[in-house]
């Protein structure tokens, strides 16, 4: 059972977690000092009889310090967060060799694009899968998301990445995994009264699974590029059924 | 005891407000509001027509720029009577207060008059706010300067009436005074209007 | 006491005792203090409401697809069989989002206190447009109607979140809401409208209508507070309403400001949201703070400590306020440089909240605690103030956004600044100037109750969501227990939801020693705190007009324990101090 962040699978997530716990501790030196401090007082200063207050307008030195000690400390997280931000999220930070895969949300599912058999996204030998992403581990991804009807918001806890796909906009988003595995894509942002399903699987491979995975999927295509329901796809979509209100799913399934 | 010196009495009591009226204090304050709404608005127009600079039609293209131009010396026109409505009531001529807060409404409903009249020749040519992003930050923007303008002429015919009724004699100023602040406030947004809709 | 109270240099008011029809005297009053109380009570039924919406949510995510109690009134539309329907949850998120924020937490700051307390506090006797003012409560309570009504229209009421955003919002084909959003619309825009008018008044009132005496430097920090908030609210309100009006447009009259597909922009409805959103949440907090502020001096019976820093954080706070929305923005695909500015700014903030915490805690130290029910929901109020402040750094630094940003630790954040902040301060408020506006104490002994068992539950209730948060839990989730990364900690939402039940439940105990101390309450003396601002010198409840003879202010608001003042530990802001003790002088 885990109370903090997540595994942590992206060549870029050690400095996420790392900004995390600095923030922690800072805070936490704050939190301790004036939660401790007021409880403190409460107790000590509590009302007796004959007591006096002590009668000032404050101090100085005291606002002066306290201050100019936070201040400092919001100036040097500002600087070493600025740096981190860029790396990750900065328009030039995505690596020049990375692999191609566009993403297209839509009301409630995740379209994923890969270049075809000419390892080149945009053409039209290129293939779209739903609900799945596949891609290798090692490797930069870089994804051009992309929203069709309303706000979505493209969410891999794992990855430490979360980018809003806006209708109207191509927005690059780049990560690269440092293992195998399977994990989930889930969609942040209020979608509609699909939002809370919107989920895709993620297979991420080994490289030459990748490759190998690749391969079979454009021969069981032929050249054509349109979207074809696998039974994985809807395999993914299959235990929704399980774990929602029956009224729900017929809805949701009727419904727009 | 030089610690608290500062808030401790030291005699007297002094006076405290402005040497401005109330009802003058609060039209200024509403105005500020009414400010940050058209730059809402005018901000919004901006943003978007940057953001589609190429497929954005020049104004000539669609809009009839000679009448609004008149239109538009008509109301800074209903400017000025504005003023001297107010200079004529605070030097207690009669005449001229009654006369200018007339010719002021009259010039703010032809105003209004104009613009219906462009309105239903562009709907006539099937420009609408439903046509493009033009088209919607255009009636937007206008309409609700319009609707300004129809506020003041309500307020300035009401104003007329009580002038013709004596309701402004005596150098009674306050109520043109305040009217007057809100009237020149529409004004200017109609040229910032003008000039950033119809010229640029 | 009474001997040295009011040296009657002041001009005695001309008391108007022409008798009021009933209508005219309770209904459409134009008396500040009827219309704070009105307010009152208009601001506590959407508490309740936002209340019992929120108890709704809780039952869904503690038991998802489970048959609500009493789901059974509920119609097809919403939860069938009372099993809630994904698209009736979304509208309870929007709604109680908007109801708390909108409706019960800022008609309760300003709606009640900037009416009642203006006025009383800088010693005049009525506000400057006192019509004005009763207009824009009956703005208000259309206004809440029609948000209420809502909620019965064909596809429900809005459904897209507090913030609507677009295009999600414009697009009825998109949300299956149309009526319900457009409702929702037109009820924020002439709240806005009547939060605007309310603002225009207070600011002129504290310009211009001060006692003799009354100088900026000595009025009390809930007023300071108070009159910030008014200029925040009246340059923020009317950009919301220009944003809402062309979400409206787009909807009714087939504009495209938000729309992609004709060229136009769903960033701009956030960017516009927020430049009035982020104001907005100060206008939340900043009237807290004063209410706190002013609690704490009394409380401790000390002097504000750093009055002047104070004054000077209010007004960093409210200018800093305007230049941080983008902090909402930083994965929506704004340019990340940007981020980069509005996460630096956002940073900023946090010094004068510091100075802010770190002068209530002067405050209270080497005082006189007096630990009554307004004490006691002030020192909560910065406990967890704090911890809402601090869980806003997390946010503030843009890289870390990207995991927390529309998580649960988000919805922490929004509980502990606005309900252990704002709430706190509010229940405080409450006990604290309730014997001056109803002339009757509400019980020590529940208050006391209610402050312990909302302090535990609120906590219990509303700390494990940044667990939930870190663990990456998704917000505005109908049913959290899809997804792998957080099915083990699936169970906290019930540790959550039962304190949540709780929770609510401490709220009727107040309700009850709300209404019952009206009628049974003991009868309240003119100023039962030893306080020195003005509206204690004056009867409980004041007359119309507030004053027998208007008050002239000799001194700062915070006179507590004065060495000079010898037979007493308070020193009244009308009370002439060479009279109190002749010896200095
Ligand atoms: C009363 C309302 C209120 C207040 C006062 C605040 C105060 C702050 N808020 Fe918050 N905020 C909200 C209400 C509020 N917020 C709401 C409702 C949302 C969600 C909107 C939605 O639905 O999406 C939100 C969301 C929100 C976000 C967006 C998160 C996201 O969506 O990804 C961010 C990001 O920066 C943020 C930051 C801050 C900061 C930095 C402060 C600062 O002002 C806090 C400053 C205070 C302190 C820091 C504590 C006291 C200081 C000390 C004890 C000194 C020592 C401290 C240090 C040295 C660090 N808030
Ligand atoms: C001031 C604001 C405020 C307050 C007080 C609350 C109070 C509560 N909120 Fe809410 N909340 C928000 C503001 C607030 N909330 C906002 C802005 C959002 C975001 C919305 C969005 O995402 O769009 C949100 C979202 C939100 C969520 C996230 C939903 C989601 O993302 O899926 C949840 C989930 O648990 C929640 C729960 C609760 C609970 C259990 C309470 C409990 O504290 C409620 C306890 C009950 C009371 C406090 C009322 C008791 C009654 C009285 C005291 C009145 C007495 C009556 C008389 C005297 C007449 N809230
Ligand atoms: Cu897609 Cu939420
Ligand atoms: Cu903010």
């Amino acid at each position: 059972m885990n109370w903090t962040l997540p595994e942590n699978i992206a060549t870029y997530g050690g400095k996420i977690d790392a900004v995390f716990w600095v923030i922690t501790i800072v805070t936490a030196i704050a939190f301790v000092l004036v939660e401790v401090g007021i409880i403190w007082f409460t107790i000590r200063y509590r009302q007796r009889e004959g007591r006096r207050a002590h009668y000032t307008h404050g101090d100085k030195n005291l606002e002066i310090l306290w201050t100019a000690i936070p201040a400092l400390a919001m100036v040097v997280l500002g600087i070493y967060s600025a740096g981190v931000w860029a790396d990750i999220k900065g328009r030039e930070s995505a690596p020049a060799e990375s692999l191609h895969i566009g993403v297209r949300a839509k009301q409630f599912e995740w379209n994923v694009t890969y270049a075809g058999a000419d390892e080149v996204l945009g053409t039209n030998d290129d293939f779209t899968i739903r609900n799945q992403l596949h891609f290798p581990a090692n490797e930069p991804i870089l994804v051009w998301l992309e929203a069709e009807d309303v706000l979505h918001s493209f969410f891999i806890p794992q990855l430490r990445v979360k980018q809003d796909a806006v209708p109207g906009m191509t927005i690059p988003v780049w990560f690269e995994a440092t293992r195998s595995g399977e994990f989930q894509i889930g969609c942040a942002e209020l979608c509609g009264l699909g939002h809370y399903r919107m989920r895709a699987r993620v297979f991420i491979h080994e490289q030459a699974d990748y490759e190998a995975w690749v391969g079979e999927q454009i021969a069981s295509r032929g050249q054509t590029g349109e979207a074809e329901e696998t039974e994985l796809a809807t395999a993914a979509s299959a235990p929704e059924a399980a774990d929602e209100p029956a009224s729900t799913h017929d809805h949701s399934a009727g419904g727009m | 005891m030089e610690a608290h010196a500062a808030p401790y009495y030291r005699g007297g009591a002094p006076e405290t407000g402005l040497a401005v009226y109330t009802q003058k204090v609060g039209m200024w304050v509403f105005l500020c509001s009414e400010i940050m709404f058209f730059t809402g608005l005018i901000g919004s127009y901006i943003i978007l027509r940057f953001g589609a600079s190429e497929t954005w039609p020049a104004p000539g293209e669609v809009l009839n720029i000679p009448v609004t131009a008149v239109n538009t010396f008509i109301l800074i026109c209903s400017s000025v009577t504005m003023v001297k409505a107010f200079a004529a009531s605070e030097t207690g001529d009669k005449r001229g207060t009654r006369l200018f807060t007339l010719a002021t409404a009259l010039m703010g409903a032809t105003f209004l008059g104009v613009q219906i009249y462009e309105y239903r020749e562009l709907l006539h040519h099937d420009f609408g706010p439903w046509s493009g992003l033009y088209g919607s930050t255009f009636f937007t923007m206008t309409g609700f300067h319009g609707f300004h303008v129809f506020l003041g002429v309500v307020c300035m015919t009401w104003a007329t009436l009580k002038a013709f009724r004596g309701g402004y004699d005596g150098g009674n100023y306050r109520g043109l005074e305040v009217l007057g602040l809100y009237w020149h406030f529409v004004d200017l947004v109609w040229i910032i209007l003008f000039t950033i809709v119809y010229l640029i | 006491m009474a001997t040295i109270v009011a040296q009657p240099t002041g001009v005695p008011v001309v008391e108007e005792h022409h008798e009021m029809s009933f209508i005219r005297k309770y209904i459409f009053s134009t008396d500040h203090k009827v219309i704070g109380i009105q307010f009152l009570f208009l601001s506590l039924f959407f508490l309740l409401v936002g209340g019992l919406l929120a108890m709704m949510m809780r039952w869904q995510l503690a038991w998802p697809g489970k048959a609500m109690p009493f789901g059974g009134l509920f119609p097809e539309a919403m939860a069938p069989g009372g099993i809630m329907l994904p698209e009736f949850y979304n509208s309870l998120v929007t709604m109680h989002g908007t109801f708390m924020v909108f409706f019960a937490i800022m008609l309760l700051l300003v709606g009640v206190y900037a009416n009642y307390l203006i006025p009383l506090q800088i010693g005049a006797p009525d506000m400057a447009f006192p019509r004005l003012n009763m207009i824009s409560f009956w703005l208000a309570v259309p206004a809440g109607v029609i948000a209420l009504a809502s909620f019965a229209v064909e596809g429900g009421a809005a459904g897209a979140g507090w913030t609507s955003y677009a295009p999600l919002s414009a697009l009825p084909e998109a949300s299956g809401v149309s009526l319900g959003q457009q409702m929702w619309i037109v009820s924020l825009v002439i709240l806005g409208l009547s939060s605007i008018l309310g603002s225009t008044n207070y600011i002129t009132t504290v310009i211009n209508m001060r006692a003799p005496g009354m100088t900026w430097m000595r009025l009390p920090l809930t007023v300071w507070a108070l009159f910030i908030t008014a200029i925040l609210a009246l340059l923020a309100m009317p950009v919301l309403s220009g944003a809402l009006i062309m979400l409206l447009f787009d909807q009714t009259l087939g504009t495209h400001f938000f729309l992609p597909a004709s060229g136009g922009q769903p960033l701009l409805w956030q960017h516009l949201f927020w430049f009035f959103g982020h104001p907005e949440v100060y206008i939340l907090i900043l009237p807290a703070m004063g209410f706190a502020s002013e609690i704490l001096a009394v409380g401790s019976r000390k002097p504000v400590f750093g009055y002047k820093a104070m004054v000077g954080a209010i007004i960093a706070i409210a200018f800093l306020g305007w230049i941080v929305w983008g902090h909402h923005m930083f994965q929506s695909g704004m340019n990340p440089v940007l981020g980069t500015t509005f996460m630096v700014s956002t940073l900023v903030i946090a010094v004068p909240s510091a100075i802010k915490t770190f002068n209530w805690m002067g405050t209270m130290w080497r005082g006189n605690l007096h630990l009554h029910s307004p004490m006691l929901f002030a020192i909560g109020f910065v406990m967890l103030f704090v911890i809402g402040g601090l869980s806003g750094i997390f946010m503030a630094s843009a890289p870390f956004d990207i995991f927390i940003h529309d998580t649960y630790f988000i919805v922490a954040h929004i509980h502990y600044v606005l309900f252990g902040g704002a709430l706190f301060a509010i229940f405080g408020a409450i006990y604290y100037w309730y014997p001056k506006m109803f002339g009757r104490m509400m019980s020590e002994r529940w208050g006391k109750i209610h402050f312990g068992l909302t302090f535990i539950f609120f906590n219990l209730a509303f700390f494990p969501m940044h667990t939930q948060g870190l663990a990456g839990m998704m917000r505005r989730l109908y049913d959290t227990s899809g997804y792998t990364h957080t099915a083990d900690i699936q169970d906290t939402h019930l540790l959550i939801s039962f304190s949540a039940f709780a929770l609510f439940a401490s709220g009727a105990i107040f309700a009850f020693n709300f209404f019952w101390s009206m009628f049974r309450g003991e009868r309240a003396p003119d100023n039962p705190w030893n306080a020195t601002t003005l509206e204690w010198q004056t009867p409980s409840p004041p007359k119309h007009g507030n004053w027998e003879e208007a008050p002239v202010v000799y001194h700062g608001p915070h006179e507590y324990s004065h060495p000079d003042v010898t037979d007493k530990d308070w020193l009244a802001q009308n009370e002439r101090p060479d009279v109190v003790s002749p010896a200095r002088h």
